[in-house]
């Protein structure tokens, strides 16, 4: 056995370490389009010490880390390209407080979105936190790491703006934490100590999030989905507006695809209302769809569709069989939403191209102030032009983002280039200057965020 | 054999890997695929396992002990078929047996599982204990032999063999004596169902056993069977039709729902007890039977059925199918399930933690042993508590 493969036994223990073909074959895979790598070892450790012991080895020896939640990005953010030790966190899997009163959650890394929900709706009813559209496999830090956004976007922004405090392995291993519970206090509150912005938006490069608090909001009595449609995209923005203005909305949605074909060509709201009672229901239905949308439906330019009680969990990962084929992956601007007419006609167009059938999706963040963007590409993975394709796709939809003025969101290795390409060359320095102070040995999930 | 060979060829890529398939349906825990709470790493998970089957018939990895071990370790519980979003849903299992079916007809598969399959072809049974044996656990008690009468109560394996599991068969067949049901055995006549090598992809040998049954229950005029464990129900329910064998099946449960319909059940002593009950999975998500033992348990004078949280089919599998309550690759460990299953029960409050199934009560009482909550849980069989209620010791 190997000095490293010993080491990593060591720390974690018999039955969470592996370097066997079957690990490193699975663990080497993105569920989109990215190209596969081999990790040297896979490792499913259970405590931020161990992490820490885990990193001062790797710096040691040199040796790339990769931290890995659930491992759906789509974008290859976790693929060892450098080879290296894949961090499997999600045994790391406690809830460890709910506080009912400051309405947060403080739990290990590894719990998932599937578990907080489950874990809510259970024992804390009155709570809700802001849910992706992601499998319910998908971690919580993981999705604060990247910047996700969840169900309650419209009102509270990004789920990395939720965050309360993060416990953090740095990469050379010492642990420290950040917002109130970095003096001791409850986990309550991130401003005004010192920022966590450091470890969101970096892509495991910066350390590892072990620990993170999470702020929960109100979840009142009645949740549900009200649909509206319009034929025409250059209206999307300004119902965006209007809808944000009423404040009566959990989320905002507007979407067109190819799939079912009587949704092609039209661009569908679901907005999702909450409400204590049948009568503050009423008033905000009344809000949005007589006085903000109603000159729409007057005019006969958009139809309301109705309210479904209950929110539905998403269950986006059907799009990967749209081709029968288990693969898709999507490219996801941050938009101005003054763009949707032109995210959407021109992703059209790159879907036609590519011979794929179109899904696009716009989601409000915050009062209008940006849209999540998404062009997503289904693909056969028996198939390699189709994976190809759309590969191809999300190269010239990266570029297409950045051409329409936003930004992309968790850009993979190409996207990560461009946006290096035009970033201020100052703020570069700093990023680099970051990068290589905290992370000396550059062990950090090597090949994101460099310049080729 | 390649990929293009393989009957699934076709839609084994289609896996996705979003992981619905390790919760159960209100997403409170990652655990509910067995395999995956034993072991936490991907590979064991079902995704995993349907991409390291396309990449072996792909040449793309080669055979391992490792990898038969991971493709063994499957339980076939179905909950990643009950769970999966996706259209070829219903073709999971029989992706994965026919994995292992390629590695049977390579001969490549786990020892644990060949020494089962071996056991079986020589004694019909996976203990490699005597055939002679097999009537053992009707110890001294006296059961008719099967001549035609209504039904047939057939033991199986583990009620045959395995001493705690014994007991249980015991208490069924008194308890059918004292209802007066006409029934009879077959002792030493009696041969492996097949359900478990059927799931461990030996299909030959399960052909066999299936058409040896059938010819036997055949001569012998069978046309009712009652059945003791879920597995063998589910074999002559859903498997023996195919091989030319239709019998009206019945689980033992169900019979006890409607004799004890009329309430009539009057203990010498009534005792208050807290239950939970734990749902085998080739009663429940295979069958979809989940009230027959339900109400059984509710009829018992001083019951009181308290559930986990994970219950019916989003019940967490006690690990011992396909073959894993013998080959035992799910073992070993505080996250093995049976261990992760017993605190679950512990956590109700309840003093009893009821089974339908032979297989879950030796799993599940040897994990409560290691746990060493002996003195807080007991696990008993159905049969067995209804057979007390009674006044049968
Ligand atoms: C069908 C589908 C729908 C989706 N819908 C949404 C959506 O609506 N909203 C949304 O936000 N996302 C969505 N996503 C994208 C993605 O799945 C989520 O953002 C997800 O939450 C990412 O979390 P993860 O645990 O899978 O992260 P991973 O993919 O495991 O990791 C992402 C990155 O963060 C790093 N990382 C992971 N954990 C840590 C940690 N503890 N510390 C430091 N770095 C870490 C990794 O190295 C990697 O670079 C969707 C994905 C799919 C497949």
């Amino acid at each position: 056995m190997d000095i490293i493969h010993q080491g990593l036994l060591d720390i974690v223990g018999e039955g969470h370490i592996s370097n066997q073909q079957e690990e490193l074959f699975i663990y080497s895979w993105d569920l989109g389009t990215t190209e596969p790598h081999r990790p040297d070892y896979v490792v499913s450790p259970r405590t931020p010490q161990e992490i820490s012991r885990i990193l001062e080895l790797a710096n040691r020896h040199r040796i790339p880390v990769i931290p890995l939640g659930g491992g759906l990005s789509l974008a290859g953010l976790a693929v060892p390209f450098r080879g290296g030790i894949i961090i499997d966190l999600k045994r790391m899997d406690t809830i460890i407080e709910v506080n009912e009163q400051a309405r947060y959650a403080v739990m290990e890394c590894g719990v998932s979105m599937g578990q907080l929900t489950s874990y809510l709706e259970r024992k804390f009813p009155m709570l809700t936190h802001s849910e992706p559209g992601a499998p319910p496999t998908a971690t919580v830090a993981g999705n604060a790491a990247i910047h996700g956004q969840g169900d309650l976007a419209h009102p509270y922004g990004f789920n990395s703006d939720m965050v309360n405090g993060l416990e953090v392995v740095l990469p050379t291993g010492e642990i420290c934490r950040f917002g109130a519970c970095s003096i001791g206090a409850q986990w309550f509150t991130q401003h005004p100590l010192p920022d966590v912005g450091l470890f969101l938006g970096w892509t495991g490069t910066t350390g590892i999030i072990t620990k993170i608090s999470l702020r929960l909001f109100p979840c009142k009595n009645i949740r549900g989905t009200a649909m509206f449609v319009v034929d025409n995209e250059d209206y999307v923005p300004d119902i965006y507006h209007r809808i944000s203005r009423t404040q009566m909305a959990e989320d905002i949605i507007a979407f067109s695809q190819t799939i079912p074909p009587y949704a092609s060509g039209l661009q569908h709201f679901t907005i999702n209302l909450a409400a204590d009672s049948e009568k503050e229901l009423e008033f905000k239905k009344e809000l949005i769809f007589d006085d903000a949308l109603g000159e729409y439906i007057r005019r006969g330019d958009g139809g309301y569709l109705g309210f479904t009680y209950g929110l539905q969990h998403p269950q986006i990962s059907k799009t990967a069989d749209w081709r029968k084929g288990g693969g898709f992956e999507y490219v996801g601007g941050i938009m101005p939403v003054s763009c949707y007419p032109q995210c959407y006609r021109r992703g059209k167009e790159i879907s036609d191209r590519h011979d794929i059938p179109y899904t696009v999706l716009g989601r409000c963040i915050g009062a209008a102030h940006a849209m999540m963007f998404s062009w997503t590409y289904a693909f056969n993975r028996a198939d390699p032009e189709s994976v190809r394709h759309a590969r191809e796709a999300m190269h010239e939809t990266d570029e297409l983002a950045l051409e329409l003025g936003g930004a992309i969101w968790k850009p993979g290795l190409y996207g990560q280039r461009l946006v290096m390409s035009r970033l201020n060359p100052n703020t570069l320095n700093l990023m680099k200057k970051i990068k290589k102070l905290l992370d000396p040995n550059g062990i950090m999930n090597p090949g994101h965020w460099e310049e080729s | 054999m390649g990929l293009s060979d393989f009957k699934y060829g076709d839609i084994i890529h289609r896996c996705f890997r979003c992981g619905y398939c390790k919760f159960p349906a209100n997403w409170m825990d990652v655990n509910n695929c067995p395999a995956y709470a034993r072991y936490r790493m991907e590979t064991y998970s079902c995704g995993g396992r349907l991409w390291l089957t396309r990449a072996w018939l792909m040449n793309e990895i080669k055979w391992t002990d490792h990898l038969a071990h991971i493709l063994y370790s499957c339980t076939a519980c179905k909950n990643c078929e009950l769970k999966c979003p996706m259209g070829f849903n219903v073709d999971i299992l029989n992706m994965l047996r026919a994995a292992k079916g390629e590695m049977v007809e390579q001969g490549k598969i786990p020892v644990e599982a060949r020494d089962f399959l071996q056991n079986i072809q020589i004694h019909g049974n996976p203990y490699g204990k005597p055939a002679s044996r097999r009537g053992d656990w009707m110890g001294d008690t006296q059961m008719d032999k099967y001549e035609g009468q209504e039904y047939l109560y057939y033991v199986g394996c583990v009620g045959s063999y395995d001493t705690r599991a014994q007991e249980a068969a015991k208490k069924l067949g008194l308890l059918l004596k004292r209802f007066r049901v006409s029934f009879g055995v077959l002792g030493k006549d009696e041969k492996c169902d097949g359900n478990e090598v059927n799931n461990m992809g030996e299909e030959a040998l399960f052909e066999m056993l299936a058409q040896d049954n059938i010819a036997l229950f055949n001569r012998l005029g069978v046309k009712k069977i009652i059945t003791l464990s879920p597995h063998s129900y589910n074999a002559f329910k859903n498997n023996y039709p195919s091989y030319g064998g239709n019998f009206e099946v019945i689980h033992y449960t169900q019979l006890l729902q409607r004799l004890f319909e009329g309430g009539d059940l009057n203990p010498a002593e009534k005792t208050e007890f807290r239950v939970t009950y734990h749902d085998p999975c080739f009663l429940g998500r295979w069958n979809a039977e989940y009230e027959a033992p339900r109400k059984v348990i509710n009829s018992i004078p001083g019951a009181t059925l308290v559930e986990m949280e994970r219950n019916k089919e989003n019940s967490l599998c006690c690990g011992g199918g396909g073959g894993n309550f013998c080959m035992d690759l799910l073992g070993g460990s505080p996250d093995s399930p049976a261990r992760r299953r017993v605190r679950e029960a512990l956590e109700t409050g309840a003093d009893t933690l009821a089974v339908a199934c032979p297989k879950c009560l030796t799993i599940l009482e040897d994990a409560v042993k290691v746990e060493s909550l002996d003195d807080k849980l007991m696990v008993k069989d159905i049969a067995e508590i209804a057979g007390e209620a009674c006044g049968i010791v």
